[in-house]
């Protein structure tokens, strides 16, 4: 209907890693409180682009819509982050959506992020807990350190730090920042002590912190605002004082 | 000799602790999820887990724990069950802490408690307000660390298809596919866990995830699995509304004191705190629920005459707000565009949780030997209405449990899976391949999204808060209409990479099998109890009623029986708060 408010929504389309991508139109009614996921669910419901031809509903990953799951992570406007949050009145009405670069591609806005996952098997993002028995509770944590590591906690391997960070590319095997966090999170807890050097062991290597360039992008995209600099530095810092150790022996 | 093996189908909550108890036990298990473990929907629970530990000298206790827990459900759980998951809670609070579950503290260094629905103690551990993502994490690191050792094999992108039953009638393994793909195998197993969550998604818009359809709970109750207390549906009574989903406000805000209110005479009116004047807006979510349904839909009080409310929390002081809600006050103001520590945010009643489904023993063991089930995929611990926090704490109580047995339960078993020659798998696998072949042949004129709107929409009319027998049967009509229309669906798509629309057709199918468990199981019960409410039948009524409720599949309709409730540790009360 002319005259009517719409948005537009630009999508990269793509049927499988080897075939060749091309770019999609769609336009949907304007209101209040839209969402990328709304969005790409009023798609689904018909899908035919904006100038009437029909065509497959978009493929992505999506679960909580509520920002705590880490699935709907995607490129909006050329910027990395999650599509529930993303709202339509602060995006504007002309909108492009693409996949994520730094991953394996899948189809459409799908990536395979299994490498975020595995990283932590690397550098050993658990607890050494015996289940077997009832040992009552851990040791007091002041409340300081707990509200400081609890923000640490919140990454949800989204991959917005890869994404965005220069080192990760097809040249070099870098980890990214979002391990390093987590090993910075388990050498903190003092439980996670026990394993304290295995994990500062495993960010060295060609894959590992002395990739990192320090451009700083990753701090900058994470969605929850985990301080990721500080992480890297501090385990750099780590590793150092294990290095003059060795040294000094 | 070859270890037996359990296959564990979901990666939230239940299914990892189940895998941890099991791996513990040196079992080797085979873990299935439909999402990565880490995005499983328990990263929605906000507020907290419940453990009576005490610590503030309350005078709260397992004992307590347990009774309130069965007030808060009306009295419809079986009581022996409960009373174990009350009393193992503390050790379960200590277990997450040392795994490192990063827990409130109190300035001792001490684990914090706060107050939660349905009691009046501080029984309610927390991790900020992602207490769920937070417990789930830690399990999750704890699995792979036995991946990692190799007692653990993970299957994430995985769905599964159905159980393989054999000639005697149990169970030797599962069918599944990869979801990249969509190619489907064969996985035996000596025995499987079902830890798949809810079924929210048959509401169309829940405070549930997307992956919450009950689909594998589904094709079980299909494979001759019963499935127990359906229409027991939980409302959670804060949510905001929203065109994708229903995003939860958690009942802490509540239990860290804040107040629900509307405006009457051009007063603020909070309404929980005069009708209740014990416990304020601290009742247990059904009540809370019932009671803005009255306010906006029977006084017309709704803010602007809208299906709204208000939740206030601007009173209470910036720095509890961000250490004790940080995470819930986020989401308001990612979503809404507006900050809660300055204006009361608009909430509304939204589909939550399902206290029923597949039926188990105390044992967590279904009807079908082999098959066993954990977490909300379970019916047991709630009765007919679950109180705030007692979810997280099911899920580990569940995962214990259902390991325990399966345990037992394979180590005893004549033979195995590996000692069954091919037949009954390949039968299994050859159907399952069938089906999945038939969607993609479905060229007709209706788009599957569609139909699940629909199907959403009648079910959160008319089988939610307020239920009509003349509703009811209406919407018993409109599903057998929506189960017509869905032979009739067309698939678009063909292909075989990553085929979400063929996925949730298939799912989409199962869902409306479950509205009918749900829908139906409602319409006979003719009383009131919990989350299940009948203005024409307002009285509780134990004579006839204090039954559980369990549905058998047949083609036609869902076959209703009743089971007497044990009762045996607490004699039912009136429910009063």
């Amino acid at each position: 209907m002319a005259g009517e408010r719409t948005v537009t929504l630009k999508i990269k389309r793509r049927e499988s890693a080897s075939a060749k991508s091309r770019w999609e139109e769609f336009r949907l009614p304007y209101r209040s409180y839209l969402n990328v996921i709304i969005c790409l669910q009023e798609i689904q419901k018909d899908p035919r682009t904006s100038d009437g031809k029909k065509t497959t509903p978009v493929i992505w990953d999506c679960n909580c819509l509520e920002e705590v799951c880490g699935a709907c992570t995607m490129i909006i406007n050329g910027k990395v982050r999650q599509a529930c949050s993303a709202l339509v009145d602060e995006l504007g009405d002309s909108i492009t959506l693409e996949p994520m670069t730094k991953f394996p591609f899948l189809r459409d806005l799908m990536v395979d992020r299994a490498r975020l996952f595995e990283s932590l098997k690397r550098v050993h993002a658990w607890i050494p807990f015996d289940g077997k028995n009832a040992a009552g509770p851990g040791p007091r944590i002041a409340p300081e350190q707990q509200q400081k590591d609890y923000v640490l906690a919140t990454c949800f391997s989204c991959g917005c730090c890869l994404e965005a960070c220069p080192q990760v590319n097809g040249h070099s095997d870098f980890m990214g920042a979002m391990p390093v966090n987590q090993a910075k999170l388990f050498n903190d807890h003092p439980l996670g002590k026990p394993d304290a050097r295995k994990r500062r062991r495993s960010l060295l290597g060609r894959d590992g912190i002395e990739n990192c360039g320090n451009a700083q992008n990753c701090a900058k995209v994470c969605p929850k605002c985990i301080p990721l600099v500080d992480s890297i530095t501090s385990m750099n810092g780590q590793i150092t004082r294990d290095l003059f150790g060795i040294l000094f022996k | 000799m070859a270890q037996n093996k359990v296959l564990v189908i979901g990666g939230g909550l239940a299914g990892l602790m189940a895998t941890i108890k099991l791996a513990e036990a040196g079992i080797p298990v085979d873990l299935f999820s439909l999402v990565p473990c880490k995005r499983s929907h328990s990263v929605c629970a906000q507020g907290g887990i419940n453990a009576s530990v005490n610590t503030k000298g309350e005078g709260d206790s397992p004992q307590i724990h347990f009774e309130e827990t069965l007030l808060g459900g009306d009295f419809l759980a079986n009581q022996p069950m409960v009373l174990e998951m009350c009393q193992n809670a503390p050790g379960f609070i200590y277990m997450l802490d040392r795994m490192g579950v990063q827990f409130n503290r109190t300035p001792e260094g001490m684990i914090d408690f706060r107050l939660f629905g349905g009691t009046r103690f501080h029984r309610t551990a927390f991790a900020g307000s992602t207490t769920g993502q937070q417990m789930l994490y830690a399990l999750d690191e704890q699995v792979r660390r036995y991946e990692v050792e190799g007692l653990v094999t993970r299957y994430e992108g995985w769905e599964f298809l159905s159980a393989v039953i054999d000639e005697r009638g149990i169970c030797r393994g599962i069918t599944a596919r990869e979801l990249s793909s969509l190619e489907a195998r064969v996985f035996r197993g000596d025995a499987i866990i079902m830890a798949t969550g809810g079924c929210g998604m048959i509401y169309g818009r829940s405070t549930n995830s997307m992956i919450s359809t009950g689909a594998a709970a589904a094709s079980l109750y299909r494979q001759g699995v019963w499935y127990a207390n359906g229409e027991f549906m939980q409302i959670h009574p804060t949510a905001i509304s929203g065109e994708d989903k229903n995003r939860l406000i958690s009942e802490a805000v509540r239990g860290e004191g804040g107040r629900l209110w509307t405006y009457k005479d051009g007063q603020r009116w909070y309404f929980l705190e005069e009708w209740y004047p014990k416990y304020k807006n601290l009742v247990p979510r059904d009540i809370a629920s019932r009671a803005i349904f009255k306010v906006v839909r029977e006084l017309g009080l709704g803010v602007d005459g809208k299906d709204v409310v208000y939740l206030d929390i601007s009173h209470v002081d910036r720095k509890t707000l961000e250490e004790k809600l940080g995470g819930i006050l986020e989401i308001y103001e990612k979503f809404m565009n507006e900050d809660p520590s300055k204006v009361p945010m608009r909430v509304f009643p939204s589909l939550h949780y399902s206290m029923g489904g597949l039926y188990i023993d105390s044992g967590h063991m279904t009807n079908v030997p082999g098959i066993l089930a954990a977490g909300e995929c379970d019916y047991q611990y709630h009765g007919a209405n679950r109180l705030g926090a007692n979810s997280l704490l099911s899920c580990l109580q569940g995962g214990l449990g259902a390991a325990r047995t399966a345990g037992q339960y394979v180590n005893g078993l004549d033979r195995t899976s590996k000692d069954l020659g091919s037949g009954c798998f390949d039968e299994q696998l050859r159907k399952d391949i069938a089906r999945q072949d038939e969607i993609f042949r479905m060229h007709g004129k209706e788009n599957p999204y569609q139909l699940w709107q629909e199907l959403g929409e009648v079910m959160t009319a008319n089988v939610t808060v307020v239920r009509y027998n003349k509703n009811l049967e209406a919407t018993e009509r409109k599903l057998l209409e929506l189960i017509e229309r869905s032979k009739n669906i067309n698939v678009v798509d063909a292909s075989r990479v990553a085929n979400q629309t063929a996925v949730f057709a298939g799912q989409f199918f199962q869902m409306l099998d479950l509205a009918r468990v749900i829908t139906l199981g409602a319409l006979a019960r003719n009383e009131s109890r919990g989350a299940h409410y009948k203005p024409d039948f307002p009285e509780r009524d134990d004579a006839n009623w204090l039954k559980t409720t369990v549905a058998r599949y047949t083609p036609e309709r869902p076959e209703f029986s009743y089971e007497a409730v044990d009762t045996s540790l607490l004699k039912p009360k009136e429910r009063k708060y």
